[in-house]
Parts: structure tokens; C-alpha cells; sequence
């Protein structure tokens, strides 16, 4: 249980120091950008008190907007994947979930990038949604979901693949 | 009572969801409203001190760059130093504490630059400390930056030119036709000059200067240079592209400018009103 609160801990911390510090000024291709740090909120460990879960999700999402000026746009978007979590992880684990057996690490590729995806997406389209603030800019909105979405799901698979072993 | 205290301990998860949505949602509006304080910025002892060490760090690697810019700089504040000299020598007395400028300059170093968002900002590493307050203007030496929003002991946020919800005063270097400086999160390297009027004689490549209109800037402060203009729907205003001669993603020193007039100008509207 301790080792589970240390490792979450630290997972906080260095998330969001890799976010502010090195992936915000990446700007691809001028705009977009991975946002890593929403890897607390998929591999939050799968026994929790939701409460609990969703208030941490809340206090990565301001820690972001602090740093990087954006109002609460962040927050928003990483509450709400924090409240759909349950739903992503049922519709992609299914009965492994509902026995409370789901292993990031070993669980199927597949079902991993689906999960991951899901969460994404959603974190992405309510985070531009929000940053943006208007809704004659959809197109706009959507372009830099989509390809943000894209960066994102990548680096983190890539991350799991690469620190994931360890644990 | 029983039955209303069972539901929210059965909700309370999506509870607490609704509630830190809407403080989240409260946040995001009140930061896209021009000049409200705003709770949660990165002008605070935490998120300053970090970007001030990491900017520590990054800041040798451009240090030859920014070498080169201040011996521009040098270069020009030279040859307008000698050339007035020479021109009036014997009605100016030189005197090194002038109490009759109206614009103080305090130099600062940028510690935070964003430029991809729709409402970018910038931190710079002088507050309140260094005697700066909101509303102040941000400079470099090649054109301006922004406007001073939130201020902490050290550390204060700077709405950028960049950003949807700035407007500033600029006008035509030739003529004295105004507009309002607004930003279409476009590009970086442009922004819009909306309002200008139709009789203006705008050509492309006219430079684009601040206007005098505001208390904020010094008239003449170079802003941009006009790529592109056509009238607006109603045919009444010009919208005009503008270029700027800042490259907004390298900034690296700016100056922050203080009208010392600020207070009584603002007295004096008051009283109009």
C-alpha cells in the first residue's frame, strides 16, 4: 500500500515537471502539442476511492493551468476523465475489470491502446473545447484535438512500453 | 432529511465531479475576461521558481544570440546619442537625471514564453519588488510584447500580443489613422490592425507604430510592418495584416515601460466622467 502511495507520488510530480518543462514548448508543427501528465489519471491505480481519485485528478489539472496560464481548461478536462474512468475501463477490460484483475503491464496491447484512447480523446476534445472558448472555431478545435490526440496516445504507449517493465 | 443525505452519499462522486467541473469552468471564463485577477496564475513563488532555474540554465545557450541583439541595440541608441549631440550641442545640457521624462524602463529577462495557445502569456522575472504594476508595458528592443497583468513579489504575468483577449492602440507611421491591434491565433508571426478607416492611405509595407491613444505606450513604439489589407463586411473599415518585427517565439530580454503620468491622466478621465 505504501509503495502504491510513493510510486503515485512521485508519478505526480515528475508528470507534471516533464509537462511544464520540456513537452509545453515542443509545439510541432506550431501548435501541437503531447500532453503526458494525463498518464496519472490511466495507470491511478484500478482499487481506489473515487472521491479521492477525482480530487487528485482536479489538483493535476490546476497544477498544469498554474503553470501554464490556460484558466482551468485542464482541470476540467482531466475531472472529467477522472468521472468517466470507470465507464472506459469497463467498456474496454469488461469482466477482467469487473474482478478487479486489470494489469496495465500485462493486459493485451489492444485493449490498452483502446483505454489509453478513449481517456485521450476525451481529455483533449474538453481541454481545446475549453481553451479555445468558441464555438464558430470547431473545425480548429477538432484539428488540434485530433492530432494532439495522436501525439499523446503515442508517447504514451511509448512510455509504458519503455518504464513499464520494472514495476 | 435521512433520504437527501442518502443521495449525496450515493452520488458523491459525481458530485464532487459537477462541483470541481465548475470551478474549473469558473476559472477557464474568468481567465477570458481581459483584466481580472486572476486565482490561479503562474506569477506565484511555486511555479516562478521553477521557471526562473530552468530559464537559469537554458538562457547560456542563447547567450551569443542575445549578445548580438544588445550590440544592436548599442549600435542604434549610439548613433541617435551622437547625432542629437552634434545637431543642438550647445542648447541641450547634459544632464544624467532627467526629472522630466515621462516613461521609466526597468530591463527584465523572460523565464516563460507561450505562443500556441489562443491566450498566450509571458513571465517575467521582475514584480512588485521592482517597483512594476499592472498595466504596464512590455517592450523589447525591436517592438512590443504586451501589457503587465498579474504581479507577485518577483514574478509578473504578461498578456501577450498574442493572446484573444489583448487589444492595443497602433496607427499608421505615415498618418495618424488609428486601430485596434487584435490577434487571430493564426500564426505567431501576425496580427490583425482592425478598425483602421476607410480614407486611410494604407499601402503594403507601411510600418505599423503604437499609437499615443493609450496611457500604457510611448507613441512610435515600432510594432509591425503591413503585408496585406482589405476592407471589412460593411465596407467601412480596413482589416490589415501585419508582420511583426518581433519574432514572438525568441524572446529573450524585454523592458518594461512605466508612464509616470499614468495616475494623474487617470485622475483627470475620472473626474470627467
Amino acid at each position: 500500500m505504501n509503495n502504491a502511495i510513493t510510486s503515485n507520488t512521485l508519478r505526480f510530480i515528475v508528470l507534471i515537471l516533464v509537462q511544464v518543462l520540456v513537452l509545453n514548448n515542443i509545439h510541432f508543427l506550431g501548435y501541437i502539442n503531447p500532453y503526458l501528465y494525463i498518464l496519472f489519471i490511466i495507470l491511478y491505480p484500478i482499487k481506489n476511492n473515487r472521491s479521492l481519485f477525482i480530487f487528485l485528478s482536479f489538483l493535476l489539472g490546476l497544477t498544469i493551468d498554474m503553470f501554464s496560464d490556460s484558466g482551468g481548461v485542464h482541470a476540467a478536462a482531466c475531472v472529467s476523465i477522472a468521472f468517466v474512468r470507470p465507464a472506459a475501463l469497463k467498456f474496454t477490460f469488461g469482466a477482467m475489470y469487473d474482478h478487479q484483475t486489470v494489469k496495465f503491464a500485462t493486459a493485451e496491447f489492444v485493449s490498452n491502446l483502446t483505454y489509453i484512447s478513449i481517456l485521450t480523446v476525451i481529455h483533449h476534445v474538453i481541454l481545446f473545447l475549453l481553451e479555445v472558448f468558441n464555438t464558430s472555431e470547431i473545425i480548429l478545435i477538432l484539428k488540434k484535438a485530433l492530432f494532439s490526440s495522436i501525439f499523446t496516445i503515442i508517447l504514451c504507449i511509448l512510455t509504458i512500453i519503455i518504464f513499464g517493465k520494472r514495476k | 432529511m435521512q433520504r437527501i443525505i442518502n443521495f449525496i452519499i450515493r452520488n458523491q462522486s459525481f458530485l464532487l465531479f459537477l462541483l470541481l467541473f465548475s470551478v474549473s469552468v469558473f476559472f477557464t471564463i474568468q481567465s477570458h475576461s481581459y483584466h481580472k485577477s486572476k486565482f490561479i496564475n503562474s506569477a506565484n513563488f511555486l511555479s516562478g521558481g521553477i521557471y526562473n532555474s530552468s530559464n537559469s540554465i537554458s538562457q547560456y545557450f542563447g547567450l551569443k544570440k542575445e549578445n548580438d541583439i544588445l550590440l544592436e541595440e548599442n549600435n542604434r541608441l549610439k548613433s541617435i546619442l551622437f547625432n542629437s549631440e552634434s545637431n543642438k550641442a550647445s542648447a541641450s545640457t547634459i544632464d544624467s537625471i532627467s526629472f522630466d521624462s515621462k516613461y521609466r524602463f526597468t530591463s527584465a529577462s523572460v523565464i516563460k514564453n507561450s505562443y500556441a495557445s489562443s491566450t498566450n502569456m509571458l513571465l517575467i522575472d521582475k514584480g512588485v519588488k521592482d517597483g512594476l504594476k499592472e498595466d504596464f508595458g512590455v517592450i523589447t528592443s525591436k517592438g512590443i510584447v504586451g501589457i503587465i497583468e498579474d504581479l507577485s513579489g518577483s514574478y509578473a504575468n504578461v498578456i501577450s500580443i498574442l493572446n484573444t483577449n489583448s487589444s492595443i492602440n497602433a496607427q499608421l507611421k505615415t498618418t495618424e489613422h488609428f486601430g485596434t491591434l487584435k490577434w487571430d491565433t493564426k500564426s505567431p508571426q501576425f496580427v490583425q490592425l482592425t478598425d483602421v478607416q476607410k480614407i486611410a492611405p494604407v499601402k503594403i509595407g507601411d510600418t505599423i507604430i503604437t499609437g499615443g491613444r493609450s496611457t500604457i505606450f510611448p507613441k512610435g513604439i515600432p510594432i509591425g510592418q503591413v503585408t496585406d489589407f482589405k476592407l471589412d463586411i460593411a465596407e467601412d473599415f480596413y482589416n490589415i495584416e501585419v508582420k511583426l518585427f518581433n519574432d514572438m517565439t525568441n524572446i529573450g530580454h524585454v523592458y518594461v515601460i512605466e508612464n509616470i503620468d499614468n495616475e494623474e491622466i487617470m485622475n483627470l478621465l475620472k473626474n470627467d466622467e
